[in-house]
């Protein structure tokens, strides 16, 4: 496993802070999705090793958590709301037009690689909706109208 | 002219020219209230605390005194303080803000709180959607850091404590007090159990443990501030403070609205507060809580007897926005989160949206909370697909009945609730979407209709 040294700098300085070595699986968890893209088999063995844990301590939360991921992402993740408040924005419309927009069904990969679109429930920002995140960015107001146009941006690489 | 809200938590929220660093906090007052706290008795704090009513913000609205008070101080062994910023109940959207725009805040909240039960360490649980928000927090606390406002001997006062912030990865499930507790002790966050595990007695690393929301924790701060006495004429008596409603759905100016609890009806709020309804539309529904709140309908009237003994007799919009007000009318004031829905709303969709969340966040630990969620999502989706029957209103009623109460901790119940709540108030429109799907196969048409809300 290649981790970065700065991925190896943040693990080493934040396990001891944790007053069981078990507490920091999951931040190990997003540390090392956050280095790799993913969690593969390798990356959880190299988790449970450097944790004296076994392979299944972290398997069990990368099948627990929603967010921890088995499999790379597209260039580009972005993650629509669809929880009701989203939904009566427009979210699942919005979505529909980001569909089309990339030529990729929600919940997958587009075939170019350069999407992954999922649904995703409540982002806590329902006074804003609809809410999708691009990566780490959150952006807010993406109604069905807007969307054609927030996904040419994507494209484009403006977002 | 709207009615005027009174800030406490969100003073300083949307302020131009406030920023989230610690120099604008301490320009506009900030840590004064923690120089204080750390000068007085731990006891007295919690005392305080106590007198002020606080109830918890998160949801369950437990009075956050009393919760204190249970506190195990004799076992002997280390007591830990959590921050849940899980903010995960749909419709909710109070505590991002606190934690982006406003986050020594927390952090002062929270260093009150610890050094008034002696927390050996603190802890923020942030959802793991939080990436900005982390980052923040992470920053803030090393300025306090360097400021001696957390860490070793904060102010010279011998206590020490420092704070460690804790990722969720989009589990709503760990905004649970003690799937929460499971969740930081790296496992699945299963919920455990109570009794024997009430988190004040056996919590984080089966030690005595405080988990409070980021809202309650703010109020600390004020607590100290005002005194318990001084919080508590905020209010109403048995509902003092504030609270910050989170007004999203078909109104004109969704946002977060504070406001002393009691202060405003819930047709203030949607009417004068939030602009009203979109255009030529009006009132269907109201779910006042956060999804798993009991829905109101725009149409029914509201009798029966307050905890004082008073009768009430409210239509919707008369319901005084409180934690015993909606509590009196079948609701629950929950998160804060206030969905509001207008006549275009379809009630099935509506809820198989909302079927499909809680099916989707079941940990999975209880059988019926397992089986049956996501057996009530079957029903509601095949509902919209065009295969309604006219039996499903009372099927799904059956479900969600033997699923509330039987599961180990409250989830069942808030996935239950909005199934029970919309049977009982729009069964019609159930028992109405399978006449129509069956009618229009008579003639045949295909029987569902273009979906909007799942």
């Amino acid at each position: 496993m290649n981790l970065k040294p700065e991925t190896i700098e943040k693990i080493d300085k934040l396990v001891p802070r944790y007053p069981t070595v078990k507490s920091a699986a999951l931040p190990l968890c997003h540390l090392v999705q956050e280095d790799q893209g993913y969690l593969s088999n390798e990356a959880m063995e190299w988790i449970a090793n450097r944790l004296d844990l076994q392979p299944i301590n972290i398997l069990e939360l990368v099948t627990f958590y929603p967010m921890l991921r088995t499999e790379p992402t597209g260039k580009h993740h972005v993650r629509v709301c669809r929880t009701l408040p989203c939904a009566l924005a427009g979210a699942y419309q919005t979505c529909k037009k980001l569909e089309e927009a990339f030529n990729c069904k929600v919940g997958h990969t587009s075939e170019d690689g350069s999407v992954t679109l999922e649904f995703v429930e409540c982002h806590a920002d329902c006074g804003k909706a609809p809410v999708v995140m691009v990566g780490e960015d959150e952006y807010t107001n993406i109604s069905p109208d807007k969307a054609s146009e927030f996904a040419e941006k994507i494209k484009n690489g403006e977002i | 002219m709207a009615i005027q809200e009174q800030r406490l938590i969100f003073k300083h929220i949307d302020e131009p020219g406030y920023t989230n660093d610690i120099d604008c906090y301490i320009k506009h007052g900030g840590y004064e209230q923690l120089k204080k706290a750390v000068t007085m008795k731990p006891e007295d704090i919690c005392a305080e605390v106590l007198e002020s009513g606080v109830r918890g913000r998160g949801g369950a609205g437990f009075p956050a005194g009393m919760k204190w008070k249970f506190l195990d101080r004799k076992s002997g062994k280390p007591i830990y303080l959590v921050c849940n910023c899980d903010e995960s109940e749909p419709g909710t959207f109070k505590d991002r803000e606190i934690v982006h725009q406003d986050p020594h805040q927390l952090i002062e909240g929270m260093m009150c709180s610890a050094f008034a039960i002696q927390a050996k360490l603190a802890f923020i649980y942030i959802r793991g959607e939080f990436f900005q928000g982390y980052k923040i927090l992470e920053r803030a606390i090393e300025e306090a850091r360097e400021k001696n406002l957390l860490g070793d001997n904060i102010l010279g006062s011998g206590y020490s404590c420092d704070i460690i912030v804790h990722r969720g990865a989009g589990a709503y499930i760990c905004g649970e007090e003690t799937g929460l507790i499971e969740s930081i002790e790296g496992n699945r966050a299963n919920p455990r159990i109570k009794p024997p595990y009430f988190p004040a007695a056996l919590g984080l690393y089966q030690c005595p443990t405080i988990v409070n929301n980021v809202e309650t924790l703010c109020d600390v701060k004020h607590i100290i501030e005002l005194g318990g006495k001084g919080f508590a004429q905020i209010g109403t008596p048995g509902n003092t403070g504030t609270r910050i409603w989170c007004v999203s759905g078909h109104v004109e100016k969704p946002g977060y609205y504070e406001f002393p609890c009691s202060a405003v009806t819930l047709g203030q709020l949607i009417y004068d507060v939030c602009g009203g309804l979109k255009p030529g539309r009006k009132l269907k529904a109201v779910i006042p809580g956060g999804s798993s709140a009991k829905i109101l309908r725009a149409d029914e009237r509201f009798t029966g007897k307050l905890k004082d003994g008073t009768e009430f007799d409210w239509g919707i919009e008369d319901i005084p926005m409180d934690f015993d007000s909606l509590m009196a009318v079948g609701s629950m004031s929950g998160s804060g989160g206030v969905i509001v829905m207008d006549d275009s709303t379809d009630m099935v969709e509506a809820l198989a949206n909302i079927n499909y969340f809680y099916a989707h966040e079941s940990c999975g630990q209880c059988t019926p909370c397992r089986e049956g969620v996501p057996w009530m999502r079957k029903v509601t989706q095949r509902m919209v697909d065009g295969e309604a029957r006219e039996e499903d209103a009372d099927l799904l009623k059956n479900i969600a009945d033997q699923i509330a109460g039987r599961t180990i901790c409250a989830f069942g119940e808030a996935a239950s609730w909005p199934v029970q709540s919309f049977i009982a108030k729009f069964k019609d429109e159930f028992v109405q979407k399978a006449r129509e799907q069956a009618a229009r196969r008579k003639e045949g048409k295909a029987a569902a209709t273009k979906t909007t809300l799942i």
